[in-house]
């Protein structure tokens, strides 16, 4: 079972019911559940937006999208239905806050599915769960059974002239099924390619119909926005970045852990307090702040850093997913490097050349180095097939893997040039590999 | 799919299927769960499996393979009865991945994708499964073992191999 952590630092609005036994939908209740979507409900879909707006949530999921805006993209007269997407294919390396949202708090999800479909005039929405989280799925599975015997889902919802319906979805094994329009070809029942944009989803989304698409994490942070007020929940965060996020902390770190912070938070007090520093006592040598495919930072660049999408961002890097991976100086980080594009390798759907096959040439080529045949042509070789795939793609997927690769090689050149003419990489532990 | 018709699932299976292609606005949307629970029963997609799916969704069996291809959790042949997946991506591989996995592979006698002789484990190395805060990770089947060191590898394995003794002894 995923160990829940504690700090007094958290702000715990999303996370507030762990551990409280809240997939039980009484216990839900008893918690304050269900009270946003009735408020939304009574204010109407266009306050729900404005609201929404004004709480500066933003989507969870990686690229930061406000909420508010995305919802009110969706046009409001469509000859098709329109959907609500709830995206929980969590994939993202370094990511496993939706893991403990299915689990302990799913009624949130469903609450924030029922808002969002308000607020956009949805009838239908759906929650997709990577194939992976079985335990997972029976869990919301329940919990939307729960819901419909209570009246929550169905006509009338509270005593409205609402109507909503939920439906759960497995996916079966695919990062790339976590891009917006491979979702929808998934859940279409097809291979998850992405779909080249224009059309939107908010116009063309799922089976053709309008469609807003929300992060797992996105979704069950809408009630709390509307139990706080949009204000309180805005001034919880920085600027522009409204309220908490769950930040997945691993690697090398004493307390591993999803903690809940308030956006812009100091990415080293993250570190050093809230997770306990670097394990053994060793030193920080570089930090993945938002995922496997975000750039890696120094400790230099760190000090100062404020975990919101803009501040990370100006820092050359993303906020991504929250999934912040500590690496000490005991590890290669070439061969974090090529563990990294190894993944992306293995994902890359095939669809677009730059991807397929850039991601494969730099799998090639990190390994050659990484057992020591690199030549110094390499290292440049390397820069040139990741700045070739980026922004060539028809999803981002190609840029995610470019993105780490560029910042390894930019950052850590020298331990690249380390590994060159058959030496021995330089951390002991690979010392045989290396030498064959 | 009509009552009458054979099908190769058990009835609790078949009547699950009757109502999932039901569940969606278009019934092709049934596919990738019908294929992952046709796996779990039948242990892998064999070709009798492909063309009832392919029936009950009204769509060509080349259709079902080309989607079923994509996808990395299914498969096309017998895995073990508890398909091991030891996750070696970053937040895992960081906090010795690779030595649970190589204990794996050192107690069970096969790599990656093997099955042992008895039928009863196969082994896999897998991408994140969504547990780096708990790492390392990985997943018998559909269950989650956190926390892992390669000292911890031998009990895991027994207690799945008891399980498969305790039904032995019952039947």
């Amino acid at each position: 079972m995923p160990r829940l952590v504690s700090h007094p630092d958290e702000v715990k609005v999303v996370s507030n019911r762990f551990g409280q036994g809240a997939a039980n939908i009484d216990k839900y209740l008893e918690l304050g559940g269900y009270e946003a979507v009735r408020k939304c409900l009574a204010q109407g879909p266009e306050w729900t937006i404005e609201e929404m707006k004004a709480s500066n949530l933003r989507g969870r999921g990686g690229a930061g999208f406000p909420t508010g805006m995305k919802w009110s993209f969706v046009p409001k007269q469509s000859p098709k239905p329109k959907y609500v997407l709830v995206n929980g294919d969590e994939s993202e390396p370094g990511t496993c806050k939706d893991h403990l949202i299915f689990l302990h708090d799913p009624h949130a999800v469903i609450e924030g599915t029922i808002i969002a479909g308000l607020a956009i005039g949805s009838k239908m929405g759906f929650i997709y769960l990577r194939g992976e989280y079985r335990y997972l799925l029976e869990i919301m599975e329940k919990a939307v059974a729960d819901a419909y015997a209570k009246g929550f889902l169905g006509k009338n919802i509270f005593g409205s002239d609402f109507e909503f319906q939920i439906i759960t979805q497995s996916g079966a094994g695919a990062y790339e099924v976590g891009e917006e329009s491979a979702l929808m070809e998934s859940l279409e029942g097809k291979r998850g390619v992405p779909r080249i944009k224009p059309p939107f989803p908010a116009v063309v989304g799922l089976y053709g119909g309008p469609t807003v698409i929300n992060n797992a994490e996105t979704i069950a942070t809408v009630p709390h926005v509307y139990e706080m007020g949009a204000a309180a929940f805005a001034a919880v965060g920085s600027a522009r970045n409204g309220g908490t996020r769950l930040f997945s902390i691993s690697g090398h770190v004493e307390r591993p852990g999803v903690y809940e912070l308030p956006m812009g938070y100091n990415l080293k007090k993250m570190i050093y307090e809230i997770a306990g520093g670097i394990r053994g006592g060793r030193k920080l040598k570089a930090v993945v702040p938002g995922g496997s495919s975000t750039p890696v930072l120094l400790p230099e660049e760190i000090e100062t850093l404020g975990m919101d999408f803009d501040q990370v961002g100006k820092a050359g890097s993303m906020l991504g997913s929250g999934g912040v991976v500590v690496i000490d100086d005991r590890t290669c980080i070439v061969e974090f490097a090529l563990r990294t594009i190894s993944f992306y390798q293995h994902e890359s759907c095939g669809w677009c050349i730059p991807c397929r096959e850039g991601t494969d040439w730099l799998k090639k080529s990190l390994t050659r180095f990484h057992a020591g045949f690199g030549t110094a042509k390499d290292i440049d070789n390397i820069r040139y097939l990741a700045e070739n795939m980026m922004g060539r793609t028809f999803c981002p997927l190609g840029d995610a893997a470019a993105m780490p690769t560029l910042g390894f090689v930019k950052k850590f050149r020298k331990e690249f040039e380390d590994h060159l003419d058959g030496k021995p990489c330089p951390f002991a532990k690979h010392t045989e590999m290396a030498v064959v | 799919m009509s009552p009458e018709t054979m099908s190769i699932f058990s009835p609790k299976m078949a009547a699950r299927f009757d109502a999932l292609v039901e569940k969606y606005p278009v019934r092709r949307s049934a596919l990738v769960p019908m294929l992952l629970y046709s796996q779990d029963e039948i242990g892998y997609l064999s070709d009798a499996v492909i063309a009832e799916v392919a029936q009950r969704i009204g769509i060509t069996e080349l259709d079902v393979r080309n989607v079923a291809t994509y996808y990395s959790m299914l498969r096309f042949k017998p895995a073990g009865k508890f398909n091991v997946q030891v996750c070696t991506n970053i937040s895992c591989m960081l906090r010795g991945a690779y030595d649970v996995y190589e204990k794996f592979q050192e107690e069970l006698g096969v790599g990656h994708k093997g099955v042992t002789a008895d039928g009863i484990f196969s082994l896999e190395e897998v991408e994140c499964i969504g547990a780096c805060c708990w790492a390392p990770a990985i997943q018998v089947n559909y269950d989650f073992h956190d926390d892992l060191t390669p000292e911890s590898v031998p009990d895991i394995l027994d207690r799945y191999r008891n399980q498969v003794q305790d039904k032995e002894k019952n039947a």
